[in-house]
């Protein structure tokens, strides 16, 4: 019935802004640092998990959570400087090690900080559910989808209209030339992993009272977020939306009409039909042999 | 002109080239001695390490180093010089653990018969597997490899009748003619002669016209054709090499064990194969061998850090590509060389 339709859909939109948070992270490194980078998950977790810790402490939710994203956005600037910068200019897999090892050190940090029990936080505004036209959605949800689209909405403005997300799209294009126009490249590394962190701590922020948070959540929504950028497009900002969005509605009608084990599966196969015949995603059209 | 100062686009032609390993630059007659002497200098330290080994704990480990040597030789094959990347390998290793553990446990094959036939019908799966994945180039391949893997993790973890779920499930020992094969000495033998047998293969292979057909893929693949190199009939050829190889490895060592679960297909356990891979050292059969020892050996160590273990292993990782960003064997072998003259490269 349209009911069921309608609730695989909402829930399918849940997940999916979470993975299209990740999968814009994915790209805004790759962008600037030609890194993939598989720590992403991690900033998830930290921002969760920081947000558990504040609140526990005693502080309010709307002092919480800002703290949290901080928290993660100076990891993040912590890890480009102290990891990602040391090595840039190596080849693409050493990079990709590189990343594994921020993430088993975060994840492992992590460990000893929050130990390895699976923590709540408190949801935004109530656990009553809200019914429309036969399905049902808690507030979380909404607060979910709702916070991922002012996110990309400021993340457009961000990048089109201040100088300085105009300097990071310049870079992105070219990097020597941006340098050559007096852009400090080493500076918009640093940013565009303080904006990753922030988009990633973001995200488990606000999913963190529907599916909790633990140490362990990052590898499996690392391994999400990157295979959302990938179906839309790697370093296109419509198309990590895109991608996340539609990983999400994938795996939740999947599970819904298929099978729930299964899930994954369904999504992994699409996602590998979809670039077997999109080879550079739905959105990423520009490319061409290197020589 | 423009790219050679962009240092991020490494995967263009001079880095490429500057990657290859110091044997081509020798002329055959020497190359063919050189491969002779490491050849039988592997040889005598198999025979004579484990004369080192105080107790049969150290044999097992070492069956273990050796084992994943041979995955990551082939697997380097793959990304050293093919420059493919997989992110989905360890399903390779665990279909060949699965594969012939439930031709002999659920259907009463033999296993001296199940092994091989399973390692070459996944040698016919890498191929026809191989065949469309290998179109994707870069950072898509490390995205189609690792779906394959997922994918490949979650049937051998759902379908628990088969493969007994997540919990995994017992395998029945390598009998040869009633024969059963036991005990970590003959088992360190079997390791070592197949170890042994694969770097004979591989070298073979590297200095063949089709290891410098390879390498010009590395380097590039449009360069490549240009020349009248079939590119994308090697690249499938040392795909399904190395999944025979990662294959054979995972039936060997689910026989051994007498033990096998999901998690050997896992994310995770890829990974950590392509870490071995580039921490020894890419396009380098040593390097292959020598991180596939060291990180092995290194979670062994590391539980000395108890709750910190997670944390010094990555940091280690970090620290490692940060200094040695062509992995410990060419950085090593680079300061050696150095060292002892730079006229001795080339006689």
């Amino acid at each position: 019935m349209g009911g069921a339709w309608l609730q695989f859909v909402a829930s399918g939109l849940t997940a999916g802004a979470i993975y299209a948070l990740i999968a814009l992270g994915f790209s805004i490194i790759y962008n600037t640092c030609h890194a993939i980078n598989f720590a992403q998950g991690e900033f998830v977790m930290v921002g969760g998990m920081s947000a558990v810790s504040f609140v526990a402490m005693g502080l309010p939710l709307v002092v919480a959570v800002p703290l949290a994203v901080a928290a993660a956005m100076i990891v993040g600037l912590l890890v480009e400087r102290l990891a990602i910068e040391p090595a840039h200019g190596n080849d693409v897999v050493t990079l990709i090690i590189v990343t594994i090892g921020v993430s088993l050190f975060l994840r492992g940090l992590a460990q000893v900080v929050w130990g390895k029990g699976i923590h709540a936080l408190p949801a935004f505004s109530g656990t009553d559910a809200i019914t429309f036209f036969g399905a049902t959605v808690v507030p979380q949800s909404l607060w979910v989808v709702g916070g991922t689209v002012v996110a990309v909405i400021a993340l457009g403005l961000f990048f089109n209209r201040t100088l300085f997300g105009k300097a990071m799209q310049a870079t992105a294009q070219n990097t020597l030339a941006a340098r050559l126009m007096g852009i400090d490249t080493r500076v918009i590394m640093r940013v565009s992993f303080a904006l990753a962190a922030l988009l990633g701590a973001l995200g488990g922020v606000l999913t963190a009272p529907i599916t909790l948070t633990s140490a362990e959540i990052g590898v499996m929504l690392g391994l999400k977020g990157f295979a959302a950028a990938m179906l839309g497009g790697l370093g296109s900002f419509a198309g990590a939306v895109a991608g996340g969005l539609l990983l999400g509605l994938i795996e939740a009608l999947g599970a819904g009409f298929l099978s729930s084990a299964y899930k994954d599966v369904i999504a992994f196969v699409m996602i590998l039909v979809v670039l077997f015949f999109l080879p550079t995603g739905l959105v990423g059209a520009r490319s061409g042999d290197r020589v | 002109m423009a790219t050679g100062s962009d240092s991020t686009h490494a995967g263009a032609v001079p880095a490429g080239a500057g990657r290859a390993p110091a044997a081509p630059r020798i002329a055959a007659g020497s190359a063919r001695a050189a491969r002779t002497r490491a050849l039988a200098l592997l040889a005598a330290a198999l025979v004579v390490i484990p004369f080192l080994f105080p107790n049969s704990y150290f044999y097992e480990v070492a069956v273990l180093v050796l084992m994943n040597a041979v995955v990551c030789l082939g697997l380097n094959l793959l990304i050293g010089y093919a420059g493919q990347i997989s992110l989905g390998h360890a399903a390779f290793f665990a279909l060949g653990g699965y594969g012939s553990a439930i031709l002999a446990a659920n259907h009463g094959w033999p296993t001296w018969l199940s092994l091989p036939v399973t390692v070459a019908a996944i040698g016919v799966l890498a191929a026809v597997v191989g065949k469309p994945t290998l179109r994707f180039k870069g950072h898509y391949l490390a995205m189609a490899t690792l779906g394959l893997g997922v994918i490949v993790n979650l049937v051998l973890t759902n379908e628990d009748r088969l493969t007994g779920g997540p919990d995994g499930m017992s395998v029945p020992p390598l009998a040869i003619m009633g024969y059963v094969l036991s005990g970590e000495k003959l088992w360190y033998g079997i390791a070592a002669v197949v170890l042994w047998a694969s770097v004979w293969l591989a070298t073979n292979l590297i200095d063949s016209p089709v290891g410098r057909a390879l390498r010009a893929v590395h380097g590039s693949e449009v360069a490549g054709e240009t020349v009248g190199i079939v590119i994308a009939r090697w690249k499938l050829a040392v795909f399904v090499i190395s999944a025979l190889l990662a294959a054979l490895a995972g039936a060997l060592m689910a026989h051994y064990s007498g033990f096998i679960t999901p998690s050997k297909s896992s994310f995770l356990h890829s990974v950590e194969l392509v870490i071995m891979v580039v921490f020894g050292g890419m396009a380098s059969i040593w390097g292959a061998i020598v991180g596939a020892a060291v990180l092995t050996l290194l979670p062994q160590l590391l539980t000395v850090f108890k709750d910190y273990e997670t944390m010094v292993f990555g940091g280690v990782l970090i620290a490692t590509m940060i200094f040695f960003p062509r992995g410990i064997v060419p950085t090593l072998a680079r300061l050696w060389s150095r060292r002892s003259g730079s006229g001795s490269k080339s006689p």
